[in-house]
């Protein structure tokens, strides 16, 4: 025990070159492509492998959105707590803390804690009319801010009581660090999932662009690619960097048009309950409508044209590409650094060819939390069913006073005809 | 960082937790460098050294209690002031002790950073309190109503500088120590600036719900040492061997008890129970309403088993005092742990004190350390139980929707009203 406090000390101390690796992850491809490959040299073996482990993830993911927004909550849950794991296992290699007592049950119950407060959140707000007919899961629901806390706060003391002599700083390193893998990717997916109750078109589209702007870069790379972009990550070109970005917007408009003609991409998620299923039926919104739009006479001498008839939502998307372009490569930088800095190669086996699922997350990482702040801020305001949810929990004047302002505002606006039968 | 000043270090701290030096790191500032102001060094110059602390930290208790008493008096404002500088203060201690741990004043751009990220998350919590507040005097000012209507956005993109600044100041030997003071600087805004923020909530509601929660962690504080002190015996967590059951047990009742007199007193004033508002007209702060139910006397029969006891068949009081038990019973069962958890933190990072701010009691986190879950529990207790969600702030996200989902709602409720029997009739109001 002596020996674990003292090579603790000596890892914060000394600088990231005298820190040994972290054992490296065991190779995990599949017997069959090692059988089909093994005639390559190991270049060539290697690209083969990603090529496939891409295309086999890209159709899987056709697959899912095929199956619809359940799937995909799913998928998006999965993905969070394999995410997790892998952080949380990196965690355990650096600070050799397999042994502490109670550790890892308390990163799980944290784990659970704050999904389930997540979800009570969110996920009731949606199936509010399956709620309503359930006496148990309305006294869930009605109190479920307290119940998260008091969750939470009995993990919180589990922690103190479980502080033991020798290893108090590292049992703290691992309490941060799992408070902050929460923070990353326990919230993350939960936007993730608000973005696709939205409309799946605000699933697909960020999620596709990130990984256009991953492809489009390395290819512009690999053929024009020359001056170096950053240090932290020497494969990067400001080549690709560029030639990605402008590859994601293009791609980004064609995506987006494709998609905004179908109802199921674009109508918000909402959960029937009379058939128990999720419906993606609506009136398409404004974003989804055919406008013309006036070319300005910079691009009119360019592309001929005078008027082009678009979806506003591909204004939209140029926005999402740009961030993605621009923005979501350092998503990537940061987790370059992270793994530098542990000195790990991969965040862990998963993928054969690919390392582990934060290797292939780490640029959505920044994604989704922006495509939530863009919808709350441009799109659309608050959920009516949340908030006519809120309002029928007031007291019944404060639910009198507040009818009367609304009454009034509706009647100013012209919206409600102030006829004596109301 | 240069590695052969990392090579001295090393040989000289391969300590165990066991071993308590009380110093870490060989250039680190010495923790107890007496703060004492000369008037009360001279003054009790004579006395022995036990005692002169004693005398120290009680005349610096009652100083600080002093202080409390004036601020209140001084209004809303002033007290929203004091939460923010203590939390600034706060925020400065344990990031200080962050660099202390892993001697990295020379990070490029990190102390620059921390403050940046300090900045944000006040700035976007702030914005929403204003907002909800304050928000008649936002809608008039033009400049005020853009920055509220995108302030999500606005606040984000002002972090993401921030994150990308971090990602570019990456530098090649120092990354890993870079990336412990990314954590450390995350984990510090969590624990920090939330707590502050549900604080300032909690005051809005009604300074009340502000000052009982607080004295009663102060009470436990002080309860539960003399308890422990005159009758203290048993230990009660190896983390700190000062504490004792008989000081947790007596704590408990002393505060519950105390919990129910600061109540019946304050419930009497309406400066106290009501919410603090923003008068538009006068620009100032009001705390003027008709008190709700929770704050006016109600009869309340006594149980069979305490009749014989105190002599009484009913008794009246305040229904808020009935929520003081609840707030009393969280002071002093859970909010020790928060003594705890800052013990055992100390102790990890081998810190006799959080800092030297104030004299025989260390620094303001050491004070603070028990009122860190108070906030989150008053707050979460308040919106679960006592009041539904700000009225006000329902009306204004109402008026950002659609006319077709306005008119939706407003039928909606209608109909649960009529439903209800709260509106009569469909002809009425």
């Amino acid at each position: 025990e002596v020996d674990l406090e003292e090579r603790l000390h000596e890892l914060d101390l000394r600088s990231d070159s005298d820190v040994p690796d972290v054992p490296p992850p065991t190779d995990s491809t599949p017997e069959i492509l090692k059988k089909a490959l093994s005639g390559l040299s190991a270049r060539w073996k290697n690209w083969w492998i990603r090529g496939i482990l891409s295309l086999a993830m890209i159709s899987g993911f056709f697959l899912i959105i095929y199956l619809g927004s359940f799937m995909l909550m799913l998928l998006v849950l999965s993905i969070q707590v394999k995410c997790y794991h892998e952080i949380i296992t990196i965690g355990y290699r650096v600070y050799h803390s397999y042994d502490l007592p109670w550790f890892r049950s308390l990163s799980w119950y944290f784990l659970l804690c704050v999904n389930y407060f997540f979800y009570g959140e969110t996920v009731a707000d949606y199936f509010a009319t399956f709620v309503q007919r359930r006496e148990q899961l309305q006294f869930l629901i009605r109190y479920h801010r307290f119940i998260s806390f008091t969750l939470y706060l009995t993990g919180f003391c589990m922690f103190v009581l479980s502080l033991v002599k020798k290893h108090y700083r590292l049992q703290f390193y691992m309490f941060a660090w799992t408070h902050v893998t929460l923070l990353i990717t326990v919230t993350q997916s939960h936007l993730v999932i608000q973005n696709l109750f939205e409309g799946m078109i605000w699933f697909l589209v960020p999620i596709s662009s990130v990984i256009c702007n991953d492809i489009t870069a390395y290819i512009f790379g690999f053929f024009f690619g020359r001056t170096p972009l950053i240090k932290l990550s020497p494969k990067k070109t400001w080549e690709g960097f560029i030639g990605g970005f402008f590859s994601t917007v293009v791609f980004g408009f064609i995506f987006s048009y494709f998609l905004a003609q179908h109802q199921y991409f674009v109508c918000p998620v909402e959960y029937n309950s009379e058939t128990n299923r999720f419906v993606t039926e609506c009136e398409p919104s404004e974003l989804f409508q055919m406008k013309k739009y006036s070319v300005p006479p910079l691009l009119q001498a360019v592309l001929g044209w005078e008027t082009v008839n678009m979806y506003p939502f591909q204004m939209h998307s140029f926005a999402l590409s740009t961030f993605a372009s621009l923005i979501g490569p350092f998503g990537g930088f940061f987790a370059s650094g992270f793994k530098r800095a542990f000195k790990i190669k991969d965040f862990a086996d998963t993928i054969p060819g690919h390392g582990g699922i934060m290797d292939r997350f780490d640029c959505q990482y920044l994604m989704a939390t922006f495509v939530h702040v863009y919808i709350t801020s441009f799109i659309r305001g608050p959920n009516p069913s949340k908030l006519l949810k809120q309002l029928l929990i007031l007291q019944p004047e404060q639910q009198l006073s507040v009818y009367k302002t609304l009454k009034s505002h509706l009647v100013e606006k012209g919206i409600l005809q102030p006829s004596l039968r109301g | 960082l240069q590695e052969s000043e990392s090579e001295n270090k090393l040989d000289g701290e391969t300590a165990s937790d066991s071993e308590s030096k009380s110093e870490f790191g060989g250039s680190s500032p010495v923790p107890t460098s007496d703060d004492t102001p000369e008037v009360l060094n001279r003054a009790l110059s004579n006395l022995s050294s036990r005692w002169k602390n004693w005398w120290v930290r009680g005349i610096l208790t009652l100083a600080m209690i002093t202080f409390f008493f004036i601020i209140i008096y001084l209004g809303p404002m002033v007290l929203m002031t004091i939460v923010m500088c203590v939390q600034i203060k706060c925020f400065h201690e344990i990031i200080t002790i962050g660099y202390n741990v892993y001697h990295s004043y020379d990070l490029p751009w990190f102390r620059t950073l921390s403050w940046y990220f300090l900045l944000c998350v006040n700035y976007f919590f702030y914005g929403e309190t204003v907002t909800d507040y304050f928000f008649t005097l936002v809608q008039r000012e033009e400049p005020l109503r853009i920055l509220s209507k995108y302030h999500r956005f606005i606040s984000f993109a002002l972090y993401l500088t921030g994150f990308c600044m971090f990602v570019l100041s990456l530098v090649k030997k120092h990354y890993r120590l870079q990336f412990y003071m990314f954590g450390w600087t995350h984990v510090t805004l969590l624990i920090v600036v939330t707590q502050s923020h549900l604080i300032i909530h909690n005051l809005f509601e009604g300074m009340i719900w502000f000052i009982v929660p607080i004295s009663c962690v102060i009470c436990n504080d002080i309860m539960a040492y003399m308890f422990g002190f005159f009758f203290g015996r048993t230990p009660l967590i190896k983390l700190s061997p000062k504490k004792t059951w008989e000081g947790f047990i007596g704590g408990f009742f002393s505060t519950v008890l105390f919990g129910l007199l600061l109540s019946y007193v304050m419930s009497g004033y309406r400066c106290f129970t009501c919410p603090v508002e923003f008068n538009n007209d006068t620009n100032s702060f009001t705390v003027d309403c008709e008190p709700s139910e929770l704050f006016q006397l109600q009869e309340y029969n006594i149980p069979v088993v305490l009749q014989s006891v105190v002599g009484w068949k009913t008794v009246r009081m305040y229904p808020f005092q009935i929520h003081s038990i609840a707030l009393s019973t969280f002071a002093s069962l859970i909010g020790p742990f928060g003594g705890f958890f800052a013990s055992g933190f100390k102790r990890a990072f081998k810190i006799k004190d959080f800092a030297n701010t104030i004299p025989g009691h260390g620094g303001i986190m050491d004070r603070f350390d028990c009122q860190y879950l108070m906030a989150t529990f008053v707050n979460v207790y308040i919106a679960s139980f006592i009041r539904g969600p700000n009225p006000s702030k329902l009306i204004q996200q109402f008026l950002t929707l659609r006319p077709d989902q306005q008119l939706h709602i407003f039928n909606t409720l209608k109909a649960h009203l009529v439903d209800r029997g709260i509106l009569a009739s469909l002809e009425d109001a």
